[in-house]
């Protein structure tokens, strides 16, 4: 066999099948690419590129390194300098760019962009700018005798950072860092904030998490193992608040639990509270719990029921006529099957409850604030940055989780019904 | 979370774009309908334009979010008179021609008939209003009323849950004056660490009795609901509601904290000229007098004042109900817009962090 065909199959025209069969393929493919395409465009312009723009956003603010140019060269030739006592050269720069900002008009824009680490510069920049033009050299003495904070070494510190159109600022901030004489260094007790409510926001989620959980479970079984009729009635009662809008929801909540409200109001008639003696249900943490774990519930009822309806009932029966006790077939053999929806709905609520803002905005009074409130409030503040930032955090920490999750328990045991 | 916030956002900005009315936004409530009955729809029907309101619980982060975003769909806004100083120094605002404003009936020019700093380089006062307290005069009676800005962090005499608005401007302040520092002190002590501790350590007197308010049509609603006893509001908004709805509330002018509030045109304003002619409409010896007939907020012109101002029920005199009534103003602070353009940012912060703890 010394002439092995090498010339392999070919199709009707000639053409090797191989060659046919790849043109054909690539053909598919291009049309299953242009099927999905829209859905990827879809995706592309309103989730990732906000979320990139966004932390993008929390690095960068040119406010002060595009309205003082001569300063911010000087910085850049000289990155050591003393903010103790920063040279003539450097005043010089400064007073020059105040009187530039003065006639284009960013006096506002740099001092915002200061104000941010050393409070007070807004209206130290505005002064600085309009007598700018009449002060005369040395400007390391004149300067300052306009205003002493002008030498600040925090100051200086807060402009030099400030030069840099890139900045790690806004992440020291959100981590309760405060630019002081003497550096970057942790704030007071009192003004400490971001981490606290980090923390308060990720212990609340979790709350909230077993709390759904515990309610759910039940409801969740009764749905898989009742008859269809019945099952499909109670169904609607998980979807119908399901389907109702977020805010009547809340504000409902609102007038069930205020102290003026329907449960106050009943327990009172009832004469089981005195009518100076209502109870706080509204306005505070446990406002936010009660009407965040209502708004959440179905997400984790319809996670375990779609997990629960596929269990088999035939193997706890098999668990009871081998002898075991409902709880140890319930522990041993039940519950170890529910798990993947388990683990879905506690993702998804979790996922949820920690980026929430409506509820607790509305509900929340002044203990029940989340973190999400004060990226809201610093959206409303102006200080987009800073809001970006701590919305980095967020992100980077559910991240962080999502990984976490994956190690532990995988991925693929995800069930969302 | 974020992905929605700024979908919401565009999706806002895209739903105004296509309008081309002249619009005005303001801060809804008995104070936006008040500008609308006596500015929006008299100026929208003298000209021919087509004009709208639209609400805000504060327009200044809503227009400067629009002139970043570059999608600018309000032409006019009425911002608190520091908001009016710190936009235009960020370059967010369009300047206005002093000169160009309408001068008094009797010809003197506008700059001189506007009370001192109701002018700006880009705003004019559409009217001075005030942070009052007030109480419902169901729950207090006889001679146990408040009376002064100490009553209001008196627990013991006056027992009972309070309103307070959330946020850091005129509550500190009105925490000193409770503490009985002399309004005219009341900065000098702000400005100081120690100050700022004193208002703070005044608020954690009352702290677990109040509900904090965000919207300035809240502070009438907690009053009638009972939710509160005495509650902080803008003095505008109760006297409407005592005088419209009958609702037994009584302002106390002691401790209230007053300021401009200002018309400004967003940089790029799609209407720009015609918001100018209608500020210039608006800010008139009439179009001001026009507004204090349907709210109790006093005109900043000399000229609105020539003769007695009367509510729209056509029988009550505006002047007692003024916040710039003399007898209002013995113990009366004004708004210092130099301290809250600088510490705004810092003090709210330190204000949210208080409210966390």
């Amino acid at each position: 066999m010394a002439e092995a065909p090498t010339a392999l199959l070919t199709t009707a025209d000639g053409r090797p099948l191989k060659a046919a069969l790849a043109t054909a393929q690539a053909r598919a493919r291009r049309r299953a690419f242009l099927l999905v395409l829209p859905l990827l465009a879809f995706v592309l312009l309103t989730f990732l590129i906000p979320i990139v723009y966004m932390l993008k956003r929390s690095f960068e603010h040119d406010g002060f390194a595009s309205s003082a140019p001569a300063l911010v060269a000087w910085f850049k030739s000289n990155p050591d300098f003393d903010p103790m006592n920063p040279p003539e050269e450097a005043y010089a720069a400064l007073v020059q760019d105040l009187a530039r900002m003065q006639v284009e008009k960013t006096t506002g824009i740099a001092g915002t962009r200061i104000n941010y680490s050393v409070p007070g510069s807004i209206s130290l920049f505005k002064k600085g700018a309009r007598e700018a033009a009449s002060l005369t050299p040395p400007f390391k003495e004149s300067l300052p005798a306009l205003d002493k904070e002008w030498a600040r070494p925090a100051l200086w510190r807060g402009m030099a950072s400030a030069s840099h159109v890139y900045t790690a600022e806004f992440y020291k901030v959100a981590l309760d860092l405060k630019l002081t004489d003497k550096g970057w260094e942790r704030g007071q007790d009192n003004e400490r904030i971001y981490l606290y409510l980090f923390a308060k926001t990720f212990l609340i989620s979790a709350i909230i998490t077993l709390l759904c959980l515990l309610l759910a479970f039940p409801v969740a079984h009764l749905l898989a193992t009742l008859p269809m009729a019945k099952s499909s009635l109670l169904m609607i009662l998980v979807l119908l608040p399901f389907w109702t809008s977020l805010l009547v929801r809340t504000t409902s909540w609102i007038a069930l639990l205020q102290e003026q409200g329907v449960v106050n109001n009943m327990l009172v008639a009832l004469g089981l509270l005195d009518d100076s003696g209502r109870l706080a249900m509204m306005y505070n943490m446990t406002g936010t719990i009660v009407a965040m774990t209502h708004v959440l519930l179905p997400f984790m009822i319809l996670p375990l029921y779609s997990v629960m309806r596929v269990i088999p009932p035939s193997y706890a029966r098999a668990a009871r006529s081998l002898g075991a006790t409902s709880w140890t077939t319930f522990r041993r053999v039940y519950l170890p099957q529910t798990l993947p929806g388990i683990a879905a709905g506690s993702l998804l609520v979790f996922i949820l409850a920690v980026g929430y803002y409506i509820t607790p905005a509305l509900v929340g009074g002044a203990d029940g604030q989340l973190i999400s409130n004060l990226i809201a409030f610093h959206m409303s503040k102006s200080n987009w940055s800073l809001a970006a930032a701590i919305a980095g955090m967020l992100l980077a920490s559910i991240l962080l989780l999502y990984w976490l999750y994956d190690r532990l328990i995988g991925i693929d045991r995800l069930k969302f019904g | 979370m974020k992905k929605t916030l700024i979908l919401t956002t565009a999706l806002v900005s895209f739903g105004f774009a296509a309008n081309a009315d002249v619009t005005v936004m303001s801060w809804g409530g008995a104070y936006g309908a008040a500008q609308t009955e006596a500015h929006v729809k008299p100026w929208s029907a003298k000209t021919g334009n087509p004009a709208i309101m639209v609400d805000s619980d504060n327009p200044a982060p809503a227009i400067k979010a629009m002139v970043e975003a570059g999608n600018v769909t309000v032409d006019v806004a009425s911002v608190e008179y520091a908001d009016a100083i710190r936009l235009c120094d960020e370059g967010i605002l369009e300047p206005i021609d002093a000169a160009s404003l309408p001068p008094a009936p009797d010809g003197t020019p506008a700059t001189e008939d506007f009370l001192p700093g109701a002018i700006t380089e880009c705003g004019v006062s559409t009217d001075i209003w005030s942070n009052v307290f007030a109480y419902d005069a169901s729950k207090f009676t006889g001679d146990n009323v408040p009376k002064t800005a100490a009553d209001f962090f008196d627990l013991e005499k006056f027992p009972g849950k309070r309103g307070l608005k959330k946020g850091a401007k005129a509550v500190l302040e009105f925490a000193l004056l409770g503490d009985g520092v002399p309004a005219a002190e009341v900065y000098d002590v702000l400005n100081t660490p120690e100050g700022v501790d004193r208002a703070f350590a005044k608020l954690d007197t009352i702290k677990d009795q109040v509900v904090w308010w965000e919207a300035g049509a809240q502070p009438p609603q907690l009053l009638a609901d009972g939710e509160v006893v005495m509650t902080t509001a803008y003095n505008g908004r109760i006297f409407n509601a005592a005088m419209t709805e009958g609702k037994p509330f009584v302002i106390v002018w002691d401790g209230q904290i007053y300021e401009n509030e200002m018309y400004v045109v967003p940089k790029g304003a799609p209407n720009k000229d015609l918001a100018m002619d209608f500020i210039r409409y608006a800010t008139s010896t009439e179009g001001l007098r026009a507004q204090a007939q349907q709210i109790s907020y006093g005109p900043a012109r000399k000229s609105s004042f020539a003769e007695p101002i009367v509510f729209k029920d056509g029988k009550t005199v505006m002047a007692p109900h003024l916040p710039t009534a003399p007898e209002n103003l013995g113990n009366a602070l004004e708004t210092s817009s130099d301290f809250w353009v600088d510490h705004d940012a810092e003090l709210n912060e330190r204000f949210q962090s208080w409210l966390a703890q």
